[in-house]
């Protein structure tokens, strides 16, 4: 046939028209594990070439900025805290396709791949990072306090944004939009008791919620069996119902929020999600990593479950893009980081005027009491 | 006002109004903070200032035995470990207490002691603090760890309603006596608005509670030793920036230092300064500068115990110079530091020179 032909010259021939590639192709993926549910999300998965690209290249932007963002972490270029992402790429991808940009989203403070796919530029991103007037926040939030248009951020204190998602959520619910929240925790904030307030009254109200638990098996340096009583994160929203599935395969995170999404918004209440997935960095820059789990551990995922290479090999075998392709598009995405990364660090850092705006909603501008008697500071909001 | 009567006639300095964040200014503020090294004439250099102080470790005290070298952290194991040693009741627990904690407090603890003594808790302060209280209750002297202080506020409902008032609404048939809730606190130069804050000033508003702050690893040691002997449940907060920085001759052996008893560190004439934990280095410093400087006399006092406060010595301190200045690191509106120059103004407005108390805070984000 003409594909098995074109196939067998792909060797020779260097020039590959987009006639060449597989439009679209139908994936298997795993099972979820269910609770207080009759049926789960479908089995298969629909990628098509644009979608795979699509992916490919913000997991890959995700991916080199924390990269980057470690590299310039070490230089002291930026301070403070710094939770790095890389590993969970599947993650923010898969639900930012599973849901509309118009829909909201609350995290906690590994929230530099939740920028990006909220509509942060990297630029933005890492200017924050730096503290520079550019950043996302003016330079005045740092690494954990990032956001966009319905994304509430970026928050320092674990199990904190859990109920704050449920009152979005509510306001979702009470103007009629159709627009749901999403709201993410980890596997250590999953023992906090707002939590559990919260399961209770968006399951109460049935308020449009998907709680989403990132379970990358360590809470800081104790991992899931040495802090929790039940390690089903899934099952621990008791009447909620709940799902439990590989949060390192971008298609099979993409189909369950769809599937939550839907749920929610057909009025049925709030529905949790549990992603299995995994962190390649320590909890934080001044954490290795290493003290509590081994190398091998972390090479073994890297190796055999990384989200980027699952789905590039998945696209490759599939004849759904080429290698140069998926090489061109790195090359960019350095690039695109590489300027990032300039602007971060040329870019100036906000003037002293602004120390003290934005603490209250004040008009006319409000005086405060500085380091000294004698400075009075202005805070204008 | 007295104060500025005073520095202007030890130095007639004339300066300039340059200006530094724009805003009011009085020559006499200028001339302080000109003054300080920490302090840049020109807000385009916006330079990174790291520790704005030196931590002088004190003598080595000779009155409780053999001393070994130690850092803020190291004395608090050590004190640790003499609890654990001599009372066969004590427990630690809190977040990552086990491998020795984030700050390195309780290394070696669960090795020594065993893992039914030295043990984790689940990420929960409500949860760990309410346990505490209950373990506290039953006859245990249990010692919880809030990883930062700036975590503590989900445990503030235990804190203020449960451990406070226990013995007074049960007529002294129960109390949790036996609890010490220990936290490291304070800015330590990266923090942020979550790993620096300074949160005595909510507790200081609830009878029934003790808080602490020690300024260095001798202190430390004593005052906690005194919290966990205590039989009022104690807040022991302790200045993050020193645990590494703060290095001194620390007893060995278990000794106490008394609660409610503020130190006057340097003896003066003419102006008293007080602060608690990391600031009082600085005041150290501020003192000597104006000795140096301005040929002014402090006396400084180290307050330690924030609830219940030395009121006697502070008052005698104020009587004695006339001029107080309180200096704290968490925000100015209803900081402890009100709280001290209203009761010193009510005790004493009759034999002050001054009827103006300065509140200095560093203002750290």
């Amino acid at each position: 046939s003409v594909e098995e032909f074109l196939n067998g010259a792909r060797v020779v021939v260097s020039a590959r028209t987009y006639a060449d590639f597989t439009p679209q192709a139908t994936f298997d993926i795993k099972k979820c594990d269910l609770h207080k549910l009759e049926e789960g999300p479908p089995l298969q998965a629909v990628l098509t070439r644009e979608e795979g690209l699509q992916y490919y290249r913000t997991m890959q932007t995700i991916r080199r900025m924390e990269l980057k963002a470690d590299q310039l972490y070490k230089q002291k270029i930026i301070r403070g805290f710094c939770h790095l992402y890389d590993g969970q790429e599947a993650c923010a991808v898969g639900i930012e396709t599973g849901i509309n940009l118009s829909d909201h989203l609350i995290t906690a403070y590994r929230a530099h791949g939740y920028t990006l796919t909220r509509g942060g530029t990297v630029r933005e991103i890492m200017a924050e990072l730096t503290g520079r007037r550019g950043g996302i926040a003016k330079g005045k939030g740092g690494s954990m306090h990032m956001y966009t248009k319905h994304f509430y951020g970026g928050n320092g204190i674990v199990g904190a944004q859990v109920p704050l998602g449920a009152g979005v959520a509510l306001a979702c619910k009470y103007l009629g939009n159709n627009e749901i929240c999403v709201c993410l925790y980890g596997d250590g904030a999953a023992n906090q008791g707002q939590i559990f307030e919260t399961y209770n009254m968006a399951s109460l109200w049935k308020l449009p919620c998907i709680f989403i638990c990132e379970n990358n098996k360590y809470g800081m340096g104790t991992s899931v069996e040495r802090a929790a009583a039940s390690t089903d994160y899934y099952k621990r929203g008791d009447f909620i119902p709940g799902l439990r599935l590989d949060g390192m395969d971008v298609l099979c995170v993409r189909e369950a929020t769809k599937f939550a999404a839907e749920h929610c918004r057909s009025g049925k209440g709030p529905i949790l999600m549990e992603l299995q997935t995994y962190r390649y960095h320590g909890h934080s820059m001044s954490d290795p990593g290493v003290s509590y789990r081994t190398r091998e551990e972390i090479q073994e995922v890297r190796s055999k479950s990384d989200p980027i290479s699952m789905l590039k090999d998945r696209m490759l075998s599939n004849n759904m893009a080429s290698v140069e392709e998926l090489k061109e598009i790195d090359v960019e995405v350095r690039k695109e980081i590489e300027d990032a990364a300039q602007f971060a660090t040329t870019d100036p850092e906000p003037p002293l005027d602004d120390l003290c705006n934005h603490i209250f909603y004040n008009d006319p501008p409000m005086e405060v009491r500085g380091t000294n008697p004698w400075t009075k500071l202005k805070s204008v909001s | 006002m007295a104060a500025t009567r005073l520095f202007l006639r030890a130095s007639p300095v004339k300066c300039s109004l340059t200006g530094l964040t724009g805003g009011v200014h009085s020559s006499l503020g200028l001339t302080l903070l000109k003054l300080s090294p920490a302090c840049t004439a020109k807000p385009q250099a916006q330079r990174r200032h790291a520790a704005h102080f030196t931590y002088h470790p004190e003598p080595a005290p000779s009155q409780y035995g053999p001393t070994q070298k130690m850092n803020l952290f190291q004395s608090v194991t050590s004190a640790l470990d003499n609890t654990l040693a001599g009372d066969p009741t004590a427990v630690i627990f809190g977040e990552d207490v086990a491998f020795g904690g984030v700050f390195r407090c309780t290394v070696g603890l669960r090795d020594k002691y065993g893992k039914d003594r030295v043990f984790n808790t689940p990420l929960c302060e409500q949860g760990i603090v309410g346990f505490g209280i209950g373990a506290a209750a039953a006859g245990a002297t249990a010692i919880a760890e809030i990883q930062f202080a700036d975590y503590i506020y989900p445990a503030f409902d235990q804190i203020v309603n449960e451990a406070a008032k226990y013995r007074y609404r049960s007529g002294n048939m129960f109390d949790c006596g036996k609890l010490t809730i220990r936290s490291p606190w304070g800015c330590v130069g990266h923090g942020s608005i979550y790993h620096s804050q300074c949160p005595e000033a909510f507790f200081t508003h609830c009878p029934g509670i003790k808080i602490v702050v020690p300024r260095g690893p001798v202190q430390a040691k004593g005052l906690l030793l005194s919290c966990i002997a205590d039989q009022n449940p104690c807040i022991f907060f302790e200045p993050k920036i020193l645990y590494r920085a703060a290095v001194e001759q620390v007893p060995t052996e278990a000794y106490q230092i008394p609660l409610s008893q503020a130190e006057v560190l340097q003896e003066g004439s003419d102006l008293t300064l007080v602060a608690w934990g990391t600031q009082v280095h600085v005041l150290k410093e501020v003192a000597a500068m104006a000795q140096e400087k301005l040929g002014v006399s402090c006396e400084l006092i180290d307050l330690r115990t924030i609830l219940p406060w030395d009121t006697e010595t502070v008052c005698k301190s104020v009587v004695k110079t006339g001029r107080l200045l309180i200096s704290h690191e968490a925000p100015v509106t209803g900081g402890f530091a009100a709280e001290i120059s209203s009761t010193v103004q009510v005790r004493v407005r009759w034999e002050i020179k001054a009827f103006y108390f300065f509140y200095v805070t560093d203002f750290k984000l």
